[in-house]
């Protein structure tokens, strides 16, 4: 039984249809809000239930069937004063897509904002998920507890699977008390080298770095390296007069105290902002956070965002180019380009052998007659 | 607690075996002397005791490799081991088996500040990886209360957490990549120094798997600046109500204190006995620890005191030195010697949801009673993660079952309030029989088929965690 299952019959009622579903039918495309999709593959459409969850602020937990869109839990939590604590970001305008961005969208993708640079990934927050495998069985794995080690974690797994391993039909996250304020370090005028030992040096004090973000210079514009603290306001205050002078080498600083800019600032490197409008493909890139400015000189890309002191690149290159015949260690996934870009160069990052036979391994196990998204991870 | 029956096809070609690893091993890196091996015949489960038939102790990854060929090879059972400071049973060998330990892996292989990130030979002791880094300013944050002796490759396979995980997380929340070392050998790397997985997050998979995927042999770890200060408060409630109450508020208030840690009256009254740090002798404690500078710490701690002061606390004791701090968390630590003088204890480690607390402990109060076992709470509060510790004598027959059957009760109980069997301590022998009542045949049999893509031939550590009934298949087909 489900963790809603238990307690909301409508929601038992539902996934017992999707199971009878999946054992007759397929192939099918798992989606959420349609809003990230960035695989390829066909099939009769396939997505949860959006109307069930249970919350419990004081315990910080939240069990939401995974349709619930993303903008329903935010006004749920907020009137708690708590968040989703890896900061959602809204590819829509990356994308050029509609829709609404629902949960279960979200931890398929492993989707994770700047603040994972200081408190992890969605997936670190995902507590258990219920999900129906290949073979029409609804499974759960942990639950909506904060610590579990009760057998294999599949929660993991499942988070980053892009809906090929199941259609995931519920989530307990780990939610976040919302901060008293947010503030900003500001250096102008860094050569990105400059920008990512700025970056590295302040995530190495002591002082709870929550974003760490470098935007090169554009017409007119300097470049920027954005550094975030978050918290009680004395806290904050006494931290950013501490980093100022942790990063005093790198030279002068300037401080953004409002709230609403910094909204405005974080929100556009959570979405990319920077790349809204633009034509060409959009690469998305995990490296050693000291390897960073050498790969983007080595693919010399028509623009540049560094997130996570440099450990998350967004690449934006001219159309067909492959980025990855240009990397070391570390990995990169093909965010926005054709069908036929695509289909070449494939949309994530290839695997070693061994990786890529145990995957292919836990993928037949989970699906195996290939329902779910056949053909998006390989 | 049931075994399967040693394979006596395997036992009957003990000599080659031993042949076939010291070909590829030094000598003193094979035991299989039986009054040697006994010194693998048990974890820090002591209750269950089985000596192995051979012990090997590589010194790398290709000797790793080498043993797992030929186990594979042969057919023999291999359950790896760290530290043996397992509290579930989770390197318990069986008779048939070959206990592949790790603690001569013990090399630092990288450390990097500005990526903040070392790489680790599995065998090194959590606190030494800390060790490595500390004159520099960084820690390995996941802090287990065995990291003196535990080794990294046991944390990574229990998934360990520790007193300050509220704040850090556990393992895999810390974990970047890893060596493994598969079942029949072959060597594979998942992860490294960057963030998140490109495919399948296989990473996750592992980590917490108890030795049933692989043997990780090195492991690429994220390491943290350390604070400036860290300082607890220690308060004491007349309920246990009314400190659960306590820790809710707390949470909620979003104060992000780094460890809120409860022990109960059974356990206060035996630290008192035993360390004499001056507890108030009240029904709940409470010990909350923050870090910061010294005027965040002070402003927390307020922040803090003034939420537990709505809750009517009989005591707050702030620390201003270090030695108040350690003082404070005297009782704490010695909570486990201050029971063990008492008699021999079950440590339990089941969670729950924070908000159940008070009505989990009078249960736990009633069956206490009920088994005529004393049962001492000590837990940390801020993730609902309970250490039940049932007392019992074990050189009186039948106090071991029923002391095991009320940690059965308890642990069930902790599942049926939403919760689960174990936080950090893993599944192991101790909690396997337990499994179906916190999974479906489905759920389980999931589970087991990503051990049928890693280990087809169930050879690692096959007779712990899903229950032998369950696995009973798998184990004598494949």
């Amino acid at each position: 039984m489900s963790i809603l299952g238990a307690k909301h019959p409508e929601f038992a009622a539902w996934e017992a249809e999707i199971c009878a579903g999946v054992q007759g039918g397929g192939p099918f495309a798992v989606h959420g809000g349609g809003t990230r999709r960035i695989g390829l593959c066909e099939g009769a459409s396939l997505s949860a239930a959006d109307a069930t969850w249970d919350y419990d602020p004081g315990a910080l937990t939240l069990t939401v069937a995974a349709g619930v869109p993303v903008e329903v839990i935010d006004k749920m939590l907020v009137t708690e004063r708590q968040r989703i604590a890896f900061e959602v970001p809204d590819l829509r305008g990356l994308l050029g897509r509609d829709g609404i961005s629902t949960i279960g969208g979200i931890v398929a993708t492993n989707a994770s904002g700047p603040r994972r640079v200081g408190v992890g990934a969605c997936r670190d927050f995902c507590l258990g998920v219920g999900f129906v495998d290949g073979r029409g069985r609804a499974i759960k794995n942990g639950g909506r507890v904060m610590k579990n080690v009760t057998g294999l974690d599949l929660v993991k797994l499942m988070a980053g699977s892009h809906g090929t391993l199941g259609l995931l039909t519920e989530i307990s996250l780990k939610v976040q008390p919302v901060p008293e304020m947010a503030a900003t370090l500001i250096i102008e005028g860094l050569s990105e080298p400059e920008a990512v030992a700025a970056m590295s040096a302040a995530l190495g004090t002591p002082f709870d770095v929550t974003g760490a973000a470098h935007l090169p210079a554009g017409v007119g514009v300097a470049a920027r390296t954005l550094i975030r603290l978050e918290g009680f306001e004395s806290s904050v205050a006494y931290r950013m007069g501490a980093l100022q002078t942790a990063l005093a080498a790198f030279g002068d600083s300037a401080v953004d105290w409002d709230s609403v800019t910094n909204d405005e600032t974080w929100s556009a490197i959570r979405d990319v902002a920077r790349f809204h409008g633009t034509d060409g493909d959009v690469w998305r890139v995990s490296v050693k956070p000291s390897d960073a400015p050498a790969l983007v000189a080595a693919v010399q890309p028509e623009d540049v965002l560094y997130d996570w002191g440099g450990g998350r690149l967004w690449l934006l290159t001219q159309a067909g180019m492959d980025v990855r015949t240009k990397m070391g260690a570390g990995h990169a996934t093909l965010i926005r380009a054709s069908d036929g870009t695509k289909r070449r160069l494939g949309v994530f990052h290839p695997e070693n052998a061994v990786v890529a036979k145990l995957s292919g391994g836990l993928r037949r196990k989970f699906d195996p007659d290939q329902k779910f998204n056949r053909g998006m991870m390989g | 607690m049931d075994m399967p029956t040693p394979n006596a096809a395997v036992l009957a070609r003990k000599p080659e075996l031993v042949t076939r690893l010291r070909a590829v091993l030094p000598a003193s890196a094979v035991i299989d002397a039986p009054e040697e091996v006994r010194a693998y015949e048990c974890d820090a489960l002591t209750a269950y005791k089985c000596a192995p038939l051979v012990a090997v102790l590589p010194r790398s990854t290709k000797e790793v490799s080498d043993v797992m060929r030929i186990c594979h090879d042969m057919g023999v059972p291999v359950v790896p081991r760290g530290a043996g400071t397992s509290l579930a049973g989770g390197a318990l060998p069986t008779a048939d088996a070959v206990i592949l330990g790790v603690a001569r892996l013990r090399e630092v292989i990288e450390i990097d500040y500005p990526n903040r990130f070392v790489r680790v030979q599995s065998g090194m002791t959590n606190l030494s990886v800390t060790g490595a880094v500390e004159g520099d300013g960084f820690f390995y944050a996941p802090d287990p209360s065995s990291q003196l002796a535990c080794a990294i490759a046991g944390n990574i396979a229990m998934n360990s957490g520790g007193a300050h995980c509220l704040k850090y997380g556990v393992t895999t929340n810390n974990l970047l990549g890893v060596t493994m070392v598969m079942a029949d050998g072959e060597i594979v790397e998942i992860g490294g120094a960057y963030s998140d997985a490109a495919g399948l997050d296989l990473l996750g998979l592992i980590c917490g798997s108890e030795g049933q995927l692989g043997v990780v042999t090195e492991a690429t770890l994220r390491i943290l600046p350390k604070p400036e200060g860290a300082r607890p408060v220690l308060m004491g409630f007349d309920s246990n109500e009314v400190a659960g109450a306590c820790v809710a508020d707390i949470i909620r208030a979003g104060l992000n204190p780094v460890a809120i840690e409860f022990m109960d009256r059974p356990i206060i009254r035996a630290t008192e006995a035993f360390a004499k740090a001056g507890y108030p002798d009240c029904e709940a404690l409470l010990i909350i620890e923050v870090e910061g500078s010294a005027q965040e710490m002070t402003d927390q701690l307020a922040r803090i005191i003034e939420i537990a002061k709505r809750h009517d606390p009989v005591e707050i004791r702030e620390s201003q030195s270090a030695e108040e701090a350690a003082r404070i968390w005297l009782g704490r630590k010695s909570a486990f010697g201050a029971m063990g003088q008492m008699g021999d204890y079950i440590c339990l480690d089941g969670t729950i949801p924070v908000g159940e607390l008070p009505t989990v402990l009078r249960r736990i109060g009633e069956l206490s009673e009920q088994y005529g076992h004393m049962v001492g709470n000590v837990f940390h509060a801020g993730d609902g993660n309970m250490h039940p510790l049932i007392l019992f004598n074990a050189n009186e027959a039948g106090q071991l079952e029923s002391a095991e059957a009320l940690g059965a009760e308890i642990l069930k109980l902790c599942v049926d309030v939403g919760g689960c069997l174990t936080g950090e301590h893993g599944v192991g022998v101790e909690k396997r029989d337990l499994m179906t009542h916190q999974f479906t045949a489905d759920d389980l049999d999931t589970q087991m088929a990503v051990k049928d893509v890693f280990d087809p031939t169930w050879i690692l550590n096959p007779s712990k965690v899903f229950p032998l009934a369950v696995s009973d298949l798998r184990r004598t087909q494949a």
